[in-house]
C-alpha cells in the first residue's frame, strides 16, 4: 500500500514549522512518529497534499524538569519513557503505560504528543495524562498556550488544537509526595488497542491519607474520560480497602464504554470496577 | 527529492518520491531484498529493520525520515562471510520454517540483546510481540535468541572466545 503523493517538508525550527501550517492550512499535517499517520495514509483515510516532518526541529527534543513540571517534548518517543530509570520513582505510570503501547519498534517510533493529537478515545496515553493531570503545550502564530488534558481531547479524533497550531510538549505537576501507578488493561492480543484500559496515579501523604489522586479510562468514551467522582471520594481517604472498592463500583458509573467487536459495554463497564479496585490494591500495598 | 542514506555501512544516493515508504526504497531501488514485506499494515514486524540503532517497521517509515540516518538490514549482519551469532543460532535452532517473518525477528532481536544482553524466556517473548510468525510458533526462536545473546555476551568478554556463556540463577 502506497500513500497519495504529498510535498514533504523538513522544518528545522517551530517558527518554521508554524508558518507551513500558516501556509498550508488543512492540507497539510505534521508527522512526528508516524505510527497512527503513515497507516491511515496508506489506507488512505487520511490524504494530506503536505506533510510538515517535524522529526529535525531540535527544541521539541527530550524531557526535563522545570518549575514544578515535568516537561516532555513533541519528539520523546514511548519507547525514551518506557526504559528512563529517571522517571521511574516519580512519574512510575510514564513507562507502566508505555510498555502497554503496540510492540517495541513502534513504540521506538511513536511519540508520546503525536498519540494526545492523534485523540483516540482509545489510546493508552490520553488515559495517563487525564490520570497526571497533565497539560498540553501549543505553539501557534500568536505565541505559546496551555490546554488542560480534559479540555484539550474535544471529540474522537478532534483536539483543541487550531489548524495553525502544534503540540509542542506535554506537562506532568511533579509529584509532592511518595507516587505510585498502575496501567491495567486488557487486550485481545499483544500490542493491540486496549478493551479497556485503566490509568492510576496515586500521591500518599505523610498521614498516610491520599494527597493527590488520577484516574483515566480509556475506551470508555468518546474521549479519554476521567472518573472524577472515584477521584473526589478518594481524596483526602486512607487507602483502605471499604474505601478502594466505593471508589471502584464510582468509576464503573463514570464509564460510557460502546459494545463492539471487543466486547459489551455491560462486560467492559464491569472491567473498568474490576481494574480500579486490583490497581488501587496494589497501589495501597506498595505505598503502605 | 534527493536523499543520501548509508546502509550497512554503504552510503547511496537516491532519488526518491516522497510517499516511497522506507522498505520499498530498500527492496526496489537497492534490490536489498532481505527485508520483506508482509502485512504491510504495521502489525507483523517482517520488514523490520535498524534505524540508527533502533528496530523500527520499514513499511510505517518513509525513505525521505532515513536521509542521513544509518539503517541496518538483515544483509548487513554478516561479516567476511560469516554469519552473525543471531543467523547461526536461528539455523542452529531450527528457528525457522517458511523464513518469511525471519529478517525482522533477527533485526528485532538484534536490537533487543544490546538493550538486554541475556533476556529471560519472558523478555524476549515480550520483545518480539510485534513480530509475527505463523509456522513455526515461538518456541525455537525464543531458544535462538537467548542462545545468540550467550554467545554475543561471550564475544563482549572475550572476542576469541565462541563458546557460550551460562547464566547464573535460573
Amino acid at each position: 500500500m502506497i500513500p497519495n503523493a504529498f510535498d514533504y517538508f523538513s522544518p528545522t525550527s517551530v517558527d518554521e514549522t508554524i508558518a507551513l501550517l500558516q501556509k498550508h492550512g488543512y492540507d497539510a499535517k505534521i508527522l512526528a512518529g508516524g505510527q497512527s499517520l503513515l497507516p491511515m495514509m496508506k489506507l488512505r483515510v487520511a490524504m494530506p497534499s503536505v506533510l510538515i516532518d517535524i522529526n529535525h526541529v531540535d527544541d521539541l527534543r527530550g524531557w526535563r524538569e522545570e518549575n514544578g513540571y515535568l516537561r516532555i517534548g513533541a519528539l520523546t518517543r514511548h519507547a525514551d519513557l518506557e526504559n528512563e530509570r529517571n522517571l521511574m520513582d516519580r512519574y512510575p505510570l510514564l513507562s507502566k503505560t508505555a510498555e502497554w503501547i503496540a510492540d517495541v519498534p513502534v513504540r521506538n517510533r511513536g511519540t508520546i504528543c503525536g498519540s494526545l493529537v492523534h485523540a483516540d478515545p482509545g489510546s493508552d496515553w490520553g488515559a495517563a495524562m487525564i490520570a497526571l493531570h497533565a497539560d498540553v503545550e501549543i505553539i501557534g502564530p500568536s505565541g505559546v498556550r496551555r490546554v488542560f488534558i480534559d479540555d484539550f481531547f474535544v471529540d474522537t479524533f478532534t483536539t483543541a488544537l487550531e489548524v495553525d497550531e502544534i503540540a509542542s510538549a506535554v506537562l506532568i505537576p511533579s509529584p509532592i509526595g511518595r507516587a505510585a501507578a498502575r496501567y491495567m488493561k486488557l487486550e485481545r492480543k499483544a500490542g493491540d488497542f486496549a478493551i479497556v484500559g485503566v490509568a492510576l496515579h496515586v500521591v500518599k501523604a505523610n498521614d498516610g491519607t491520599i494527597l493527590d489522586v488520577g484516574i483515566g479510562l480509556s475506551a470508555c468514551g468518546d474521549v479519554p474520560v476521567r472518573a472524577k467522582k472515584a477521584e473526589e471520594w478518594l481524596l483526602g481517604r486512607p487507602l483502605d480497602q471499604e474505601t478502594i472498592n466505593q471508589a471502584s463500583l464510582l468509576a464503573q458509573e463514570e464509564a460510557n464504554p460502546a459494545t463492539d467487536l471487543r466486547g459489551s459495554a455491560e462486560y467492559k463497564k464491569d472491567l473498568v470496577r474490576v481494574f480500579v479496585k486490583r490497581g488501587l490494591e496494589e497501589i495501597a500495598e506498595e505505598l503502605r | 527529492m534527493q536523499i543520501r542514506v548509508t546502509v550497512n555501512g554503504r552510503v547511496y544516493e537516491s532519488d526518491v518520491e516522497p510517499r516511497t515508504l522506507l522498505v520499498y526504497y530498500l527492496r526496489e531501488h537497492l534490490r536489498l531484498t532481505g527485508a520483506h514485506v508482509g502485512c504491510d499494515t504495521t502489525t507483523c514486524g517482517a520488514c523490520t529493520v535498524l534505524l540508527n540503532g533502533k528496530a523500527v517497521k520499514s513499511c510505517t517509515v518513509l525513505a525521505v525520515q532515513a536521509n542521513g540516518q544509518e539503517i541496518l538490514t538483515v544483509e548487513g549482519l554478516e561479516r567476511d562471510g560469516e554469519l552473525h551469532p543471531l543467523q547461526k543460532a536461528f539455523w542452529e535452532e531450527h528457528a525457522l520454517q517458511c523464513g518469511y517473518c525471519t529478517p525482522g525477528m533477527i533485526m528485532t532481536a538484534c536490537e533487543l540483546l544490546e538493550r538486554n544482553p541475556l533476556p529471560t524466556e519472558e523478555e524476549v517473548r515480550k520483545g518480539i510481540s510485534g513480530n509475527v510468525c505463523r509456522c513455526t510458533g515461538y518456541v525455537n526462536i525464543v531458544k535462538a535468541i537467548q542462545s545468540a545473546g550467550r554467545v554475543l555476551a561471550a564475544q563482549k568478554m572475550d572476542p576469541h572466545n565462541q563458546s557460550e556463556v551460562v547464566p547464573s540463577g535460573n
